[in-house]
């Protein structure tokens, strides 16, 4: 079933369907099968969906010092959908907040690099990989700025499966109440969940009626496309209203490797055969 | 002691201006002295646990040192995995004040009685889970709150009651406290126990020594860490141990000294018997002391349980 909304965005979709990827993307993807293919495992599909959110954030708009991961005055980045953090360890390495030969220890005993973000890894804001907890948590960082003056932003990435989670709207409520303004969230929607079709599974839509009802200014976009990733965030910021922010990046699970896309067999492989990086690697180029 | 705790945290709010409150949906008016004098460190929220809790973290990321406030049930059960890993996980100075601990809410039915709230607080990582017996000690554990670098829980009693504890004994978060003067060394009984249940604790070895029988009571108002140290001391010089707790006899009080004689006592374990909410929901409303009666923890309960046991063993 596709939700009237779902459809609405058919040309967008398609759209983002055929994004390309320049090469800082690609490099980016490399890194992350670089972790996997030294980990042996890894969430694949949640992780390559959100590459270029995660780039765009990092490269032009989230206020940061790798050299001090712990900068007060930094803006602040959840990865609530944990289980896409092989992006968000790509994107670290890539900047300086940790050797990117770490990359090569994912997952192993003594790595600090988990299946999951913890908060041991230079950058990480959080432990996340249980669900719905990155928004509330987000909103208490948030809070915390305006109690203390300070500018910093919070930026919070969710899964379009894990906003089912009902926490994820009480945070929203509680944000609308506080009006944080501060606040962005981010969906990285998909549309495939573990199990299948979000439409399927647990449909959402109409999901940018749902966050404008709870008080979000929301904003759509291409969640592939550089330039219309930097223009939303952008409107984001010129946005001077007192209500939080709400931003539905359409993606494709899986994206950059024609056989992941859309195909709910790569969302976790702890098995990664010979022939299978072939195909990622002549979908990335080494 | 449930009043003398949201005022602690307004003093200390006046005293450290990392000091948040967090309530979801209290009393009307609630610390309202403190909202009018910080009314930018004072947040009542709705019906929503798991974001509050979740929100705690995020100011206690940044540096503050938030109280959040709820009855024992809602604070403990229905947030659960936030408490886990949003506060333990990440080890901050987060205080959960849990209203009503036990059977506090025994009008209200079992949807509302927290006995399991020690256990399931102190199977987590980091947790500090704490049970004061009357509103004079809990000024003192608020206090020493306010620099204690890791999440705590503070269970409530029912407020208005008897105050046993005595400031010359001392308070240290993780000591437990000797209640009887004269009775720190051997004993034939050891009573040991947590929350208001050292109140009847206290009371039953009156009765008790009155007969002659040797009571030592410790009063053991941090559950974890747990004063092994005196626990272990205590029930090598005593005949007989008897733990009491307003709390399932299921990882609770009970539980915590059995794991702290098993793996440190040297020689064999002296017989201990557990007192407190068998493994089972509240079939009864009334009120807290008819339930304690009821289950053979009151005083008069812990009295004849210890003469029994005592007769017992001397045959």
């Amino acid at each position: 079933m596709i939700h009237k909304t779902a459809s609405k965005y058919a040309t967008d979709l398609d759209l983002v369907q055929q994004a390309t990827l320049d090469d800082r993307s690609r490099h980016l993807r490399r890194l992350i099968f670089r972790a996997i293919e030294n980990g042996g495992r890894g969430h694949i599909g949640p992780a390559l969906s959100l590459v270029e959110i995660i780039r765009v954030l990092y490269d032009d708009f989230l206020r940061h010092d790798p050299a001090k991961p712990k900068w007060r005055e930094r803006d602040r980045f959840i990865l609530s959908k944990g289980h896409g953090c092989l992006a968000l360890y790509a994107m670290l390495a890539d900047r300086g907040f940790f050797d990117v030969g770490e990359l090569d220890r994912f997952c192993h005993f003594d790595s600090f690099l988990g299946g999951h973000p913890e908060t041991v890894v230079p950058g990480v804001e959080a432990c996340t990989g249980a669900l719905g907890h990155g928004l509330s948590i987000g909103l208490g960082m948030a809070l915390a700025a305006r109690m203390t003056g300070r500018d910093s932003k919070v930026y919070v990435l969710m899964g379009d499966g894990e906003i089912n989670e009902g926490s994820v709207w009480e945070a929203a409520a509680c944000a609308d109440k506080h009006r944080l303004s501060n606040l962005t969230a981010i969906i990285d929607y998909n549309k495939i969940q573990s199990a299948g079709s979000v439409f399927e599974i647990q449909n959402m839509e109409p999901l940018t009626d749902k966050w404008t009802a709870f008080g979000f200014r929301v904003f759509e976009c291409n969640g592939h496309d550089v330039e219309d990733l930097r223009q939303v965030f952008r409107d984001a910021a010129a946005y001077t209203g007192d209500r939080p922010r709400a931003v539905i990046c359409h993606t494709v699970k899986g994206k950059g490797i024609p056989a992941a896309e859309n195909n709910p067999d790569w969302h976790h492989k702890s098995d990664l055969k010979p022939a299978e990086l072939q195909i990622v690697r002549s979908a990335l180029g080494s | 002691m449930r009043k003398r705790s949201l005022d602690m945290v307004h003093t200390l709010a006046k005293r450290d201006e990392r000091v948040v409150f967090i309530g979801s949906d209290l009393s009307p008016n609630l610390l309202g002295e403190m909202k009018k004098e910080f009314p930018s460190r004072y947040y009542m929220e709705g019906i929503a646990e798991a974001n509050v809790i979740g929100m705690a973290a995020g100011m206690a990321m940044d540096g503050f040192i938030p109280y959040v406030n709820t009855i024992a049930t809602f604070i403990t059960r229905r947030c659960y995995e936030q408490v886990a890993v949003d506060l333990c996980l990440h080890d901050l100075p987060v205080r959960l004040i849990g209203n009503g601990g036990g059977y506090v809410y025994a009008p209200l039915g079992p949807t509302h009685e927290a006995i399991e709230d020690i256990a399931i607080m102190r199977a987590l990582p980091r947790m500090t889970v704490t049970a004061v017996c009357d509103a004079e000690e809990m000024t003192r554990l608020m206090d020493a709150t306010l620099d204690w670098p890791h999440p705590v829980y503070i269970r409530l009693g029912k407020g208005g009651d008897p105050v046993i504890s005595k400031a010359e004994r001392g308070f240290a978060i993780g000591k437990a406290i000797d209640m009887i003067d004269g009775e720190t060394g051997a004993s034939d009984v050891l009573l040991i126990a947590t929350g208001v249940a050292t109140t009847q604790a206290l009371k039953a070895a009156g009765s008790l020594a009155a007969d002659g029988i040797r009571c030592r009571l410790l009063h053991v108002h941090t559950v974890k860490p747990l004063d092994a140290d005196a626990i272990v001391d205590a029930a090598g010089q005593a005949k007989l141990v008897v733990t009491v707790e307003e709390h399932s006899v299921v990882g609770g009080l009970g539980s915590a000294v059995l794991e702290a004689l098993s793996d440190r006592l040297t020689g064999a374990l002296p017989p201990l018997k557990r007192l407190g909410i068998p493994d089972k929901f509240a079939e009864h409303y009334g009120s807290q002391a008819k339930l304690m009666e009821s289950f053979r923890f009151d005083a008069k309960g812990i009295d004849a349980t210890v003469r029994k046991l005592l007769a017992e063993l001397r045959r």
